[in-house]
């Protein structure tokens, strides 16, 4: 075979693997059909302003049960894990925060907070997360002004959804881990609480 | 000429490879129907020893689901991440001891389960949680999820295994088990196992 046409059939095997591994996500039923099915999304589209070892930027937002948040409440106090989630009503999303829920224990023995961000507003984010069971974390809404703190953390995409990223915080206001993973899959737990432990080391 | 002759076979280079391998890694389009029988499905020999026992299987290598040693193997297709499956979980338990108490289903009817884009992390993470006593196997790359239609979860497929070793699918459904005693009847009744 020809050069140029070992390039065709190499390009062909490449997209073909691509499409398969990237369009492929369990859901759960307990959203019905209720979930908005996007197309595969481009894996990142920000720059992070953040890095690790810098001071986490303090914020304040608005929680769904209620009140306002202020990160700054956990210094001294907890390690933090912000999970910005890009969207509500969306598939990865909506199978991703219900996993965190059953593993309260795994951040009680790391002395871990969980924070839930996403840009969409609270009743948005109310009918939402009613789907997910009683969640032990607070969900808060980047709604207003559009994505500030996303943005703060450079993990604001440019159609004004969030990245699907991952920031750990230590007890001393510090970043200690950053994961922006590809939009369209779903980060391991296990990356989440090997970090944690690794605070605690 | 020339050039247009070019990329006609690149075209056709593309189609063929195309054709031969999207065979191989697009999912089914489907979950697997009654009556039929499952698709090719390889899991990992459980490392601890009472899974082994429990399904009779050798002591490593791979296998395929209807060589489970069972007249009857219900699978369920769940996820860690699912709510659904999280709230159905104690149900499933009720479903497994109800056949364990049994000493005429004991040996007939096992269970499994398939975590659907599940790492072995994450399968353990849920059994330890809801202390599940039948084998969990990760499906950490969704291969598994794909050939079986991509499913939502739970979602469960019994299977009947015959003397010879062939098998059929006598149920496949989504959703939880919700009533262990319904469910297992029916699980009885279709599959026709007493």
């Amino acid at each position: 075979m020809k050069k140029s046409n070992c390039f065709s059939v190499l390009l062909g095997i490449v997209l073909i693997f691509l499409l398969g591994i990237t369009s492929s996500y369990g859901l759960s039923d307990a959203f019905k059909d209720n979930i908005y099915h996007p197309e595969n999304l481009k894996p990142t589209d920000s720059v992070l302003k953040v890095k690790i070892g810098d001071r986490a930027p303090d914020f304040s937002l608005p929680a769904v049960s209620g009140g306002k948040i202020f990160l700054s409440r956990y210094l001294g106090k907890k390690n933090v894990v912000i999970s910005f989630v890009p969207a509500a009503w969306t598939p990865v999303c909506s199978d991703q925060w219900p996993g965190y829920n059953i593993v309260k224990g795994l951040f009680n023995k790391n002395d871990a907070i969980l924070l839930g961000i996403t840009v969409d507003n609270i009743p948005t984010l109310f009918a939402w997360t009613n789907q997910m069971g009683d969640l032990w974390f607070p969900v808060l809404s980047d709604f207003w002004p559009h994505g500030r703190v996303a943005d703060t953390y450079g993990v604001l995409r440019s159609d004004g959804v969030t990245e699907r990223a991952l920031f750990i915080i230590d007890k001393k206001g510090i970043i200690r881990y950053i994961d922006v993973h590809d939009i369209n899959k779903r980060p391991r737990l296990e990356s989440i609480i090997r970090e944690l432990e690794n605070l605690n080391k | 000429m020339k050039t247009m002759k070019k990329i006609l076979i690149h075209f056709i280079a593309l189609a063929v490879c195309v054709f031969v391998f999207s065979s191989t890694v697009t999912a089914a389009k489907s979950p697997p129907l009654k009556g039929a029988i499952l698709p090719e499905i390889n899991l990992a020999v459980p490392v601890k020893d009472s899974d082994r026992s429990y399904l009779g299987l050798p002591t490593s290598g791979f296998f395929k689901i209807p060589q489970i040693k069972a007249r009857v193997v219900i699978i369920e297709i769940f996820s860690m991440y699912c709510p659904h499956c999280q709230g159905d979980a104690p149900d499933v338990n009720k479903l497994y001891n109800m056949i364990e108490g049994n000493p005429k289903l004991k040996n007939k009817v096992k269970l499994i389960g398939i975590g659907a884009g599940n790492s072995s992390y994450e399968v353990e993470v849920f059994a330890k949680t809801y202390h599940i006593p039948f084998p969990l196997f990760a499906d950490m790359d969704y291969s598994i999820h794909k050939v079986l239609g991509e499913v939502r979860t739970p979602y469960f497929i019994g299977i009947k295994i015959n003397n010879d070793g062939t098998h059929r699918i006598f149920y496949s459904k989504l959703g939880g088990v919700d009533n262990p005693d319904q469910f297992l009847d029916l699980m009885l009744r279709l599959s026709g196992v007493k």
